[in-house]
């Protein structure tokens, strides 16, 4: 922005194509370090997921424009099916080099969602401590989730859950799914 | 483990990944630490962990002898900066006696999309402290610090590593 700057901003440098790979060792040692972090710093299981989650939602926030100019050409989402199927399908194919594994609606609640991943990379390494069962360090890539979907104009909370490998529950505003009727309907 | 369909390398992961994940890491401790200095000893005892345990990696995939010298090690500093950040520094600018030597790059995945605030961090602290704790594991004594730093406007990163001394194997607390 402004010009007195010496060196050139991030701005002013191209987008890279994101085709750059670094290993999993460091990848995983380094969130290894992130969940201590974050455990010294909260006194419950509840507390150390929202932080993982906080951290995962300022990934998110970052990954949503990124992916979206790169992968599809900056045209956005607007119906709703469409939006989850784009985090559950190019978003994670370009994040973790794979596909989530199921994308499930709740029968009994038209506003939850499920993103089901049968083995998650940020679990990879790690066993949870029997004292701690319910944690579940995904939290973070639920984080991501939320930042994307509501960043992206689909308002929702996303916690994530040990069912069938990590389940990532996606509960959208109601007005979300307003909407969506409202586009269907035209 | 079930075979993987996966576009990337199983043992590699996307680089963004990396560099935002890491981004968030150090702007979460901006947020919960008020000292910048504290923020860069912080980083760098997480490098240190981090270390300690990657060298085991290395080893095994990397086909290493000991080191007798300085330049060696220099060598394999630089291939696990290959294996492990997917970049390549430059090793240069050593000192008459050996000891003391320069790790130089222009681009490095933690170091992306960073803007710094001006307070004094060190937005890189991670890389000194994962060499320290690696070489100490091979009973390498090493201070490391930066010279010269992109994101504070240096047309290049500099990274400084000195050889201190070499430490002796100790019986492990509580083994006698």
């Amino acid at each position: 922005m402004s010009s007195s700057r010496s060196k050139s901003s991030i701005l002013d440098k191209p987008l890279s194509k994101g085709k750059g790979e670094v290993s999993l060792a460091l990848y995983a040692l380094l969130f290894s370090e992130i969940v201590q972090y974050c455990q010294n710093r909260s006194h419950s299981i509840n507390e150390l997921q929202t932080k993982l989650s906080e951290m995962g939602y300022d990934v998110g926030t970052r990954l949503l424009d990124l992916y979206f100019v790169r992968e599809r050409n900056s045209k956005r989402e607007i119906k709703l099916l469409n939006m989850l199927l784009f985090v559950k399908s190019t978003l994670w194919k370009v994040l973790f080099g794979k596909e989530a594994d199921k994308l499930e609606h709740a029968n009994d609640d038209e506003r939850t969602y499920y993103i089901i991943e049968k083995d998650a990379l940020v679990n990879k390494f790690i066993s949870v401590p029997k004292d701690k069962g319910s944690l579940n360090c995904a939290s973070f890539n639920a984080g991501i989730i939320e930042a994307v979907l509501t960043n992206g104009g689909f308002p929702a909370k996303v916690t994530a859950h040990w069912h069938k490998g990590t389940t990532y529950m996606v509960k959208f505003e109601d007005m979300v799914i307003t909407r969506d009727k409202g586009l269907d309907d035209r | 483990m079930s075979r993987q369909t996966s576009r990337l390398d199983a043992k590699k992961v996307n680089s963004e990944l990396l560099t935002l994940t890491y981004g968030a890491l150090v702007s979460q401790m901006l947020k919960e630490i008020d000292n910048p200095e504290d923020v860069n000893k912080q980083l760098e005892r997480i490098g240190y962990n981090m270390g300690v345990r990657l060298i085991e990696d290395f080893l095994a995939r990397t086909p290493s002898t000991r080191c007798l010298e300085m330049r060696e090690t220099a060598d394999k500093i630089q291939q696990a900066f290959r294996l492990y950040l997917n970049m390549q520094p430059v090793v240069t600018s050593w000192s008459s006696a050996g000891d003391e030597f320069s790790l130089v790059w222009d681009q490095c995945p933690l170091s992306e999309w960073v803007e710094m605030p001006n307070n004094g961090l060190k937005y890189c602290a991670l890389i000194p402290g994962a060499i320290r704790g690696a070489l100490q594991m091979v009973q390498l004594d090493v201070q490391c610090w930066f010279v010269q730093d992109l994101l504070k406007g240096d047309p290049i990163t500099e990274l400084r590593v000195k050889y201190i001394k070499r430490l002796e194997d100790a019986v492990p607390a509580g083994e006698d």
